[in-house]
């Protein structure tokens, strides 16, 4: 077992793991934040999205002892820090979501777009989000979301 | 599923790491782990122990000194896909690694690991190949200077000792002659490549020299395919004749994905895309 220590949605948080641990376990398992869902556990599907020290990764590609000393974001803390709220709001309102097993990996691979600033096209949107599987909508409404998104955060700028 | 058990070890300096590594025989480096953790999980690797050399300042940084870019091993995806000095001195790899994985992932990846890992699906083995570049590793005995050409020697094998890491590329910095060309298939966007090439050589009015063409997918490892890059040099170059020589430098494989049939087809699309995106008589 080694000792962590990191910083999870804003709070000091420290424990005791075993190095084969992932990060995404960890969250779910030992913090109860059970928003990063396990998809694939190899690396393809990005259920498990989450931020780590600023950017996003793979919650199942990340050892738990590998983010000692680092700071790591959830849907959880997005949510409630309202960062994401509009982006949740068009998700709810063009039915982004259908099972919603993907959408916390969606919403926070999104954010990772939208938070560079500017309306991406279409095609940037598809591809920043090429690493995330959705089985239920076809993509077409989650695009429309994140289009949307950034329409309207720019025209409030 | 869960990787399997295995114990950690973070050091603090490259000397302890390559120490490290030589006292435990089982044991697997571990830097951005994009790969490694995907095979742990898989159980397809059951290490004594993962060493994390994934902190050490030692093998960061991007350089540029006397006509040569140096990348250091850790460096990530994400970081190479930004760098200025990487695109002004090696557009290749600008161009290819929009190609590997996606946003998440090549955020941790790193470009020593995907070498070292030398999976014949990635991107950055055929990059290298085709940018004539030089390995740099370090062992109990000090550093060892291993050309492209000779590092990658079979499946997921390199010319890497047991107790040595990988610890920068040295890229000869592109001329104003220069050119270079990426083309990879894939299912989707970031997944490995069916087919892919990587090429660079230098160009004078509308004939090629120095060309290399790096193939990735092809085969067991990434591979050079010098009797096609023969067929497309000078004045007397023939498109249709480096596609027939392909079929002499090329082994490609079949898998769920493709035949070898296929590959060698779809190979030779990408090749016609490639040289005829530099715009040269062939």
């Amino acid at each position: 077992m080694i000792d962590i220590s990191l910083t999870v949605n804003g709070e000091r948080v420290s424990a005791c793991v075993l190095p084969r641990t992932h990060l995404v376990d960890f969250l779910r398992e030992e913090l109860c934040l059970t928003g990063a869902h396990l998809g694939c556990e190899h690396g393809v599907c990005g259920a498990c999205t989450v931020r780590l020290d600023g950017e996003i990764v793979r919650g199942c590609l990340v050892l738990a002892v590998q983010a000692d000393g680092s700071v790591v974001e959830t849907v959880e803390g997005l949510s409630d820090s309202g960062e994401i709220a509009d982006l949740q709001q068009a998700f709810i309102d063009r039915n982004a979501l259908q099972c919603g097993f993907c959408t916390p990996g969606m919403l926070i691979a999104s954010q990772d777009l939208l938070k560079a600033g500017g309306v991406p096209s279409r095609e940037e949107i598809r591809e920043h989000l090429s690493g995330n599987y959705c089985r239920c909508t076809g993509y077409h409404a989650i695009v429309d979301a994140v289009e949307a998104t950034a329409k309207a955060r720019e025209a409030a700028r | 599923m869960k990787a399997p058990a295995f114990d950690y070890l973070r050091p603090s300096s490259l000397d302890d790491a390559i120490k490290l590594l030589g006292a435990h025989p089982d044991a697997k480096l571990i830097a951005g782990g994009q790969s490694l953790l995907a095979s742990l999980n898989l159980r397809l690797s059951q290490p004594s122990h993962l060493i994390d050399i994934g902190r050490l300042a030692e093998l960061r940084g991007i350089s540029v000194n006397g006509g040569v870019l140096r990348i250091g091993a850790l460096t990530r995806h994400a970081e190479t896909m930004a760098s200025p000095e990487i695109a002004a001195h090696a557009p290749l790899l600008t161009q290819a690694i929009h190609h590997v994985a996606h946003a998440a992932i090549r955020s941790r990846g790193t470009f020593g690991g995907s070498l070292a890992n030398a999976d014949p699906a990635a991107e950055l083995p055929a990059c290298v190949l085709a940018l004539n570049a030089t390995l740099v590793a370090r062992g109990p005995s000090g550093e060892r200077r291993i050309t492209a050409d000779d590092f990658f020697t079979g499946l997921f094998e390199t010319a890497l000792a047991p107790d040595e890491i990988l610890i920068a590329i040295d890229i000869p910095v592109a001329t104003p002659d220069g050119v270079h060309g990426f083309q990879e298939l894939a299912r989707r966007s970031g997944d490995y490549a069916i087919v892919g090439l990587a090429a660079a050589g230098k160009r004078s009015g509308t004939h090629l020299s120095e060309l290399r063409l790096g193939w990735f997918s092809v085969g067991t490892k990434a591979t050079l395919a010098p009797k096609a890059a023969a067929a497309l040099i000078g004045p007397a170059a023939s498109l249709a004749r480096a596609s027939e020589m392909l079929a002499e430098d090329l082994e490609p494989h079949d898998d769920l994905q493709a035949s070898g049939a296929t590959r060698m087809s779809l190979a030779r699309v990408l090749l016609k895309r490639v040289i005829t995106a530099m715009e040269v008589a062939a």
